[in-house]
């Protein structure tokens, strides 16, 4: 006798109130247990929680309060990582011009010095410049409101429009995981008990821009939407775009989830509960150092890992030449007619082509790109920064359009490994590479084309 | 039971309390739903509406817990005055 | 090796584990006051008066039927890996939910020690917990600790020492269900002794047989020909 036929004649002698009464007999002796061993000495409840409930998930606050919450953390974000960053990249540029003495006063060749100093160094000292000040202020600031017992309140107050696409209201928990890693955020939908919905709240995961994308959105944003303000407007402009990019990458998980259970995921929403525990004071200090230094620190360490061999193969690739051309350039050569076609460029493609393993390097590999093709020597401020876009012939729209597919295109590597080993299945992984990608190549192209009609480039 | 007392989680108001006769569900929500205590018997209260009328929290066994309404429609109990 | 031991916390979802385990092994596993934040397995090291002990957070579950992927790998922890120690930790503001798991727990294994966490918010709420009573009752230790706030650390540890070191012993009281889910309690369970003799509680077995946990079934049998692949190639 094996255990499936065990099963099967426990079955048979079984029946669903059976079930039930284990259940409720369990219940009923833990209450017993509760009786004996349990006393109240406070007759009225703690009604704390309940009154803030009456706030956070009001009719008519609910919901601003959740987009006034998105704003104020971006604007924490952005309004203070402006100056630490700003002084990294100047600790590093100082610190460059000794390590360039050392290699002339060890007479270095000039191969190792490129490879070793404006490939590596430059492309990981740019990486922990533009994104270790931003993390080590939006991890602490998101702990908080995660230990503070916020995020289910934002899933019980948006559990409505989820159900309405035919998604799991706890996908919105799932994408609060995405705002700091989608790859641990893939992970994070194990806790949605349907197949279904979970692949869902996998599938459309990527269109919250994780903070390895927050370098590059940042940097546009102020560099070419906010450019005509000044001092704290700007920074509020800057968050104003951020913030409706997020937003759009809400909507696009609506309308991706939406479709996709009018047709592959077919299916009605199943069981959903959502427990909402009582508002707990954070150990403030405990939870910011935890979380700036550890969490900070490990995904750093993983941004470093992946610029350094990136920025090798960037200079690498720029500095051998075929003919009279680099490789870079007959890469970017071959990628240019396409990226024209989205209001982007050869260099644009190919460094979202080569930043497939962390989202983080993108942009040190498209400045890597348009350097090697020499214009400038050094990007020491935002200034020159963007004059190197403007020499490559940016406008706004390429900006927003870079944006866009940042925000919509395929997973960082990572983040696929993990969807095939949640989802044991090629076709999903694929799926899950595909529609992104067709979204991100969509989208910037009716921006670039409307944009282009109504004479605006 | 007096019939006309019998109402769903779902029609509840808020701060009304009900005793759970009947759960209407099956398979894995039916278990859920149990292993979250809302086992017969039992006694829930209705808290309150999400902003969008729909999932509704209630209190049982002590901890908060939001269904959207295709649950709490198939949860019935006997509305019981306050104590 | 015989001076190490494997203790795994189990609980409901939000009940302080990864804190617990923070506390203990000084490791940062991530906390968040929500159900859910746990989804995998978490493993760290703390040693006590000369005995090392290994400690894996577990995600909560509400019971041992699991429901979702998350519950099932702390499910499948605490069934097949079995640990020389499962810490329940329950939530000292919903003991009676918290309980229900408890019990699930004593039913499936012997060596159970019960954390009553969260004592902070539960005073403050007024709330008092007879620890002896429940110990009493349950026929396990019952302590009461506060996670955050490092309290009750040294009553848990020196009882987790007595229980390794075989000072004393826990007796779990077992639930006694109506005399029709008995009888067939007992019909199921002398042919599942038969079948996996004591490497699990055949009671519990028996009762989740009945229950139609299909999952368990399944990974049951998975493990099955995973250890007949490897006595084979032994
Ligand atoms: N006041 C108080 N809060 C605590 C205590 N222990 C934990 N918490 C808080 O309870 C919340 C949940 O803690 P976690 O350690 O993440 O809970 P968990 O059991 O690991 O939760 P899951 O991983 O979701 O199963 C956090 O906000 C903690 O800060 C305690 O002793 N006192
Ligand atoms: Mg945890």
């Amino acid at each position: 006798m094996n255990m499936n036929e065990l099963f099967s004649e426990a079955q048979a002698i079984s029946s669903p109130q059976l079930r039930d009464d284990i259940v409720q007999q369990l219940y009923s002796r833990s209450r017993e247990l509760c009786d004996v061993g349990v006393s109240y000495t406070k007759t009225k409840a703690d009604t704390r929680t309940e009154k803030l409930d009456a706030i956070f998930t009001s009719k008519i606050w609910g919901f601003p309060i959740m987009l006034i919450m998105l704003g104020v953390v971006f604007y924490l974000t952005i309004a203070g990582a402006n100056i630490p960053s700003s002084m990294l990249a100047e600790f590093f540029g100082w610190l460059e011009g000794y390590i360039t003495s050392v290699f002339q006063f060890l007479h270095a060749p000039d191969w190792l010095h490129g490879i070793l100093v404006l490939g590596l160094y430059r492309g990981s000292t740019w990486v922990i410049s533009v994104m270790l000040p931003p993390m080590a202020i939006f991890f602490p600031t998101f702990a908080l409101l995660e230990n503070y017992g916020y995020l289910p309140r934002v899933a019980f107050n948006m559990d409505r429009l989820f159900k309405f696409v035919g998604a799991h209201g706890k996908q919105s928990l799932t994408m609060a995981m995405g705002f700091g890693c989608n790859a641990a955020a893939v992970m994070s939908s194990r806790i949605i008990e349907s197949p279904r919905e979970r692949m869902l709240a996998i599938l459309t995961n990527n269109f919250v821009p994780c903070n390895g994308r927050w370098g590059i959105l940042i940097v546009l944003a102020s560099l070419f939407m906010a450019a005509n303000f000044t001092g704290g407007f700007k920074l509020l402009v800057t968050t104003g775009v951020i913030v409706g990019i997020v937003l759009f990458g809400i909507v696009v998980t609506f309308f991706v989830s939406w479709a996709l259970s009018k047709t592959l995921l077919k299916g009605v929403p199943t069981h959903y509960t959502l427990e909402l525990p009582p508002y707990r004071r954070p150990k403030f200090f405990d939870t910011v150092i935890r979380s700036s230094l550890t969490k900070s620190w490990t995904v750093l360490v993983r941004a470093v890992k992946v610029a350094a061999p990136a920025a090798i193969l960037t200079w690498v690739l720029a500095n051998i030449h075929i003919g009279d051309t680099s490789i870079l350039l007959h890469m970017v050569e071959f990628l240019d007619p396409f990226g024209k076609m989205l209001g982007l460029d050869g260099y644009i493609m190919l460094a979202f082509i080569l930043g497939l393993p962390a989202n983080e390097i993108v942009l040190p590999i498209l400045l890597m790109g348009y350097l090697s093709t020499g214009s400038l020597t050094e990007v020491d401020s935002l200034v020159d920064l963007k004059q190197i876009f403007l020499d490559h012939g940016w406008t706004w729209v390429t900006a927003l359009n870079v944006m866009l597919f940042s925000l919509l295109h395929y997973p960082c590597g990572t983040t696929l490994v993990n969807i095939y080993k949640e989802t044991k299945s090629k076709k999903w992984t694929f799926l899950a590479f595909l529609i992104p990608t067709v979204l991100a190549i969509v989208v910037p192209f009716i921006v670039y084309q409307t944009a282009k009609l109504l004479g605006w480039v | 039971m007096d019939e006309s007392n019998k109402i769903s989680l779902f029609q509840g108001k808020k701060g009304n309390l009900i005793k759970i006769s009947s759960i209407s569900l099956e398979g894995v929500m039916r278990r859920r739903l149990l292993d979250l205590g809302f086992v017969p018997g039992a006694i829930v209260e209705v808290i309150k509406k999400s902003p969008l009328g729909d999932p509704i929290a209630f209190r049982v066994s002590q901890t908060t817990i939001a269904l959207r309404k295709e649950e709490s429609m198939k949860i019935e109990g006997e509305l019981v005055n306050h104590e | 090796m015989n001076n190490s031991y494997r203790i795994a916390l189990a609980g409901n979802p939000n009940t302080g584990k990864s804190t617990l385990f923070n506390a203990f092994t000084g490791l940062r596993q991530h906390t968040g006051n929500w159900a859910g934040k746990t989804v995998s397995l978490a493993e760290g090291t703390v040693r006590h008066k000369e005995k090392n002990y290994q400690i894996v957070d577990l995600p909560g579950t509400y019971s041992l039927f699991s429901n979702s992927v998350d519950e099932e790998v702390a499910r499948n922890y605490i069934v097949f890996e079995k640990p020389d120690i499962t810490l329940v930790v329950l939530d000292a503001t919903s003991l009676e939910r918290n309980l229900n798991l408890a019990l699930q727990v004593l039913e499936m294994t012997k060596n159970v020690i019960v954390c009553i966490n969260l004592i902070d918010e539960a005073e403050k709420k007024g709330i008092k917990i007879n620890e002896r009573i429940l110990t009493r009752k349950l026929g396990v230790p019952v302590i009461k600790i506060s996670a955050r706030n490092k309290i009750g650390f040294p009553m848990l540890l020196d009882t987790i020492d007595r229980l390794v070191s075989g000072k004393i012993e826990c007796n779990p009281v077992q639930t006694t269900y109506n005399e029709e889910i008995e009888e067939k309690i007992t019909t199921i369970e002398s042919k599942i002794s038969n079948l996996v003799g004591n490497t699990i509680s055949s009671r519990w077995l028996a009762l989740r047989l009945l229950d139609g946990d299909k999952a368990l079934l399944t990974e049951f049998n998975r493990r099955l020909v995973l250890n007949d692949q490897v006595r084979r190639e032994a």
